[in-house]
């Protein structure tokens, strides 16, 4: 076990390496550069920007300006925001927040009516609720996220007025009753492609347990139908969840970038999208790097977790 | 059809199964999986129902425990369960005799286990849900039947998972499960057929001993004549859902009444104990000559944790002459398949030398080898899993030539003349795999190695996968076709009998090395190393030294 998780570790750190360096590559080859914005300013003269150039270290040779930016990184300096002068880390950390909230609940509604649908899809194959989970999950992986969210906040904001259009909370109104009002549609709407996605893999997971000899000689036992499905069947079926959970992460992450710009959900997805717009370079690559590692322990939360759970790695 | 049943007082019978019929789903080859099948289990016997695959022997015992999938019905008959007819009877009365009155162990113990629970909450779980016992009586009753299988250590077994235990330890603790409730009969649907010989030995003696201790009356499912002749008291023998022939083991063994029952018996491969007439060749140089072959498999990441290293082929040396048969015979985990990998090169070997007609190919880079693929050729085991279920036969076999740079034409009526010759129809060129049967899939197996015309056939367990009756077949075309073109075959398998039937030689493998090599002759009758005495004494229905022990006259 202790060997395993060295290794994961190792290669987890190997693959930040690399998604650091392609980052800041892009970045750095794409046009316009982090300048852009300064030169769009009409009192900045060509000396001005030459000067800015020269105190932010942007004349040196770019992989000098990676390994300087990478060493800082690693003592915890990632850098300013080239908007306000903020560290980075805590600009970052004003939104994390907020997206690891929308994220949370919108994973936990995912896994339970999924596994859910999964499961009753399996055991009643071919009836009609197993038709009607097929065709809904086809419908939600089909349509792009930002049209649920448009449609809710018609319905459900404008016309039927049960629920806000966007934001986390009313300013001057901090309860968590007005939190989780805010939060229902955006996690929701997010959820809604993993609902599907993660219904469809329980289901053939589910299938494939009940296939399982196990099965029946659990049946032969004289067990329950329902202990024979929640203990025996399920239980193998979620083994293989859990290493999806870890591989959905990343497609979450880029779910809840769409939700937070429709619903104005001030967390990761949109300061993003707002620095991106900036050429706030500093806080596009401290986000990229955030991100990775993100996912990356992610994967190694679900890695461990099935090792854990399973004891033919646990203990093999 | 039916052969006429001796009536029996109730009170001696266990389980009377009567006219009973289960219809099959629509569609499907034959309307009924068994159609008005009779007869009785008496107490402490052990009855054998034994047949070929599709006889409807797995489903008669899967309608006795009332587990027949939702499609298939019983459609009329009765089955009289300790006095009761279960036919008809609700879900959850027939869920509360299962596992308490009746009892079932299966064929793969590797995967009648849940992985994720260890073995004592298995165990323990068949008497929670009958409600017997507090945890503690439970815990110390589990402990007790894991004692009474032969299980080692049995304080530890109760803690470990599955996958610790090796096949034959696992199918005790089935067997141990089966018996926590001490239940009237026990179903065992071909519980040895997926084990080593010398475990399978085991095992049947174990089932053995614990029927005549409790008196439990077993219901023994099983393909094989020879397990038949050693443990049952009387048999059924069913074909396509009909019985065919029952009565007293002794009986249908000695003198079986029914041809289907007489063809089957001839089938069942036997030690022959005799050497095969050699097949004459003008060139006596061996085509094959292996030095020293090894192979070690290393499993375990490399850079933080302890490797495991498992010498699979040790110092493995043989020749081969053209024109023989060379059986490589062993148990699992013996080396044999590894071997045979090695010899084709889909495996890189670590050290020694394959010399094929003279030259290493041990050392040869993957292109270097190419040209010579083609020589040597390989039949594999599963005949399902083997054939891409979307080509058409034709493109199966002629993909390789035409790669290798026969003109399509040439191929193809090479193709259609192989077919014929290996005993299918030409019209199979354009059809797909599933249209045919296991051992014509294994008839289209051999004649896509015939195609390139080799010098060194390699035979993964070629037969291991057939009926009898079948394998009996595919083992006579095997021995037609070297007959007819002096191929060179290495024979894969870990069934002796079917060894002794086809080699000229026999190698005997045990970890990785060969521990003993000579003609049939000496492997069985005179074997001289404890290994190969230990494997010829476990094969079911054989005693060592006669050469037709079951059914003399057939």
């Amino acid at each position: 076990m202790r060997g395993f998780l060295l290794n994961r570790l190792s290669q987890s750190l190997i693959l930040l390496l690399i998604v650091s360096v392609i980052g800041f590559l892009v970045l750095n080859l794409l046009p316009g550069g982090p300048l852009a914005q300064f030169g769009l300013d009409p009192s900045m003269t060509q000396d001005d920007l030459e000067r800015l150039k020269e105190q932010l270290g942007l004349n040196r040779p770019l992989l000098i300006q990676y390994f300087d930016w990478a060493w800082r990184l690693l003592q915890g300096d990632w850098g300013h925001s080239f908007r306000d002068g903020a560290p980075v880390l805590a600009v970052i950390g004003r939104h994390v927040p907020a997206t690891l909230l929308l994220m949370g609940t919108s994973t936990a509604i995912a896994i339970a009516i999924g596994t859910w649908i999964g499961i009753r899809g399996a055991t009643h194959r071919y009836s009609l609720f197993d038709y009607m989970a097929t065709v809904g999950a086809m419908v939600a992986l089909s349509i792009p996220t930002f049209w649920f969210g448009l449609v809710g906040i018609y319905i459900f904001s404008l016309q039927l007025g049960w629920l806000p259009a966007g934001n986390m909370y009313t300013i001057g109104d901090g309860s968590v009753l007005n939190y989780l009002h805010h939060l229902i549609m955006p996690s929701i709407v997010l959820s809604l492609v993993h609902v599907a996605i993660w219904s469809r893999y329980m289901r053939s997971a589910t299938l494939d347990a009940i296939g399982q000899d196990f099965v029946k000689t659990a049946r032969a036992k004289g067990l329950s139908e329902r202990r024979v499905i929640m203990k025996h069947v399920v239980g193998n079926a979620l083994l293989p969840m859990i290493t999806l959970a870890g591989v959905q992460l990343p497609s979450i992450l880029t779910g809840a970038l769409v939700t937070e710009t429709v619903f104005t959900w001030p967390g990761m997805g949109r300061l993003f999208l707002d620095s991106l717009g900036y050429s706030d370079y500093p806080v596009v690559m401290g986000l990229l790097m955030f991100s990775a590692i993100l996912v990356i322990l992610g994967n190694l939360i679900a890695d461990i977790a099935v090792a854990i759970v399973d004891p033919r790695i646990r203990l093999g | 059809m039916v052969a006429t049943i001796q009536p029996v007082a109730p009170a001696d019978v266990a389980l009377s199964v009567r006219d009973l019929t289960v219809n099959l789903p629509k569609g499907m080859e034959r309307t009924y999986a068994v159609e008005n099948i009779s007869f009785d289990l008496k107490r402490g016997q052990i009855l054998c129902v034994i047949g070929e695959s599709g006889s409807g022997k797995s489903v008669t015992a899967n309608a006795i425990m009332g587990l027949l999938p939702k499609v298939i019905r019983v459609s009329s008959g009765a089955i009289h369960l300790d006095g009761m007819n279960i036919v008809g009877m609700p879900q959850d009365k027939l869920r509360s005799l299962r596992g308490r009155v009746v009892s079932m162990i299966f064929q793969d113990p590797l995967s009648a286990l849940n992985p994720l629970m260890t073995v004592g909450a298995q165990i323990d779980e068949v008497m929670t849900a009958h409600r017997v016992g507090t945890s503690k009586s439970r815990r110390g009753r589990a402990v007790g039947l894991l004692t009474e299988v032969g299980l080692p250590d049995p304080e530890l077994m109760y803690h470990q998972y599955p996958f610790r235990l090796s096949g034959g330890q696992r199918q005790r603790v089935m067997i141990a499960m089966a018996l926590a409730l001490e239940p009237t009969i026990l179903i065992a649907d071909e519980p040895t057929t997926a084990l080593d010989v010398t475990t399978q030995a085991q095992i049947l003696e174990l089932i053995r001993d614990i029927q005549r201790r409790k008196g439990m009356s077993v219901m023994f499912i099983t393909h094989d004549f020879g397990v038949v002749a050693e443990i049952a008291d009387s048999v059924v023998v069913m074909e396509k859902g009909h019985i065919v022939e029952q009565g007293s083991a002794q009986q249908v063994l000695k003198s079986p009444g029914h041809p289907y029952t007489r063809r089957l018996i001839a089938a069942v491969p036997h030690l022959t104990g005799e050497d095969r007439v050699p097949l004459e060749t003008a060139d006596k140089a061996p085509i094959l000559k292996v030095e020293g072959l090894m192979k070690t498999y290393r499993s375990g990441s490399s850079l933080f944790s302890a490797q495991r290293v498992v010498p699979a082929v040790n110092e493995v040396s043989f020749d081969l002459a053209p024109g023989r048969t060379l059986g490589v015979v062993g148990e699992s985990g013996s080396g044999k398949s590894s071997l045979g990998r090695l010899l084709i090169k889909l495996l890189d070997s670590d050290g020694g030398g394959i010399l094929f007609e003279g030259r290493d190919i041990a050392k040869l880079s993957e292109a270097e080898f190419r040209p010579l693929r083609p020589r040597v050729q390989m039949i594999f085991q599963d005949p399902f899993a083997s054939l891409n279920p979307r080509s058409t036969i034709g493109h199966i076999l002629t993909v390789g030539p035409v790669a290798h740079g026969t003109p399509y034409a040439r191929a193809r009526e090479e193709a259609k003349a192989l077919l014929a010759h290996v005993g299918l129809d030409a019209g199979a060129f354009d059809r797909f795999p599933h249209e045919f049967s296991g051992g014509q899939r294994q008839r289209i197996g051999i004649a896509r190695a015939l195609m390139f015309k080799p010098k060194l056939l390699i035979a993964d367990e070629a037969v291991s996968a057939l009926d009898v009756s079948i394998q009996a077949q595919i083992l006579q075309l095997l021995d037609q076709i070297q007959r007819e073109t002096g191929v060179s075959m290495i024979f894969i398998t870990h069934d002796l009998r079917v060894a002794s039937q086809i080699c000229d030689e026999i190698a005997v493998m045990q970890k990785g090395r060969i521990v003993e090599r000579g003609p049939p002759s000496q492997i069985f009758l005179d074997p001289q190393s404890a290994y190969t005495r230990e494997l010829v004494a476990a094969i079911p229905g054989e005693q060592p030294g006669s050469t037709r022990p079951v059914a003399a006259n057939g």
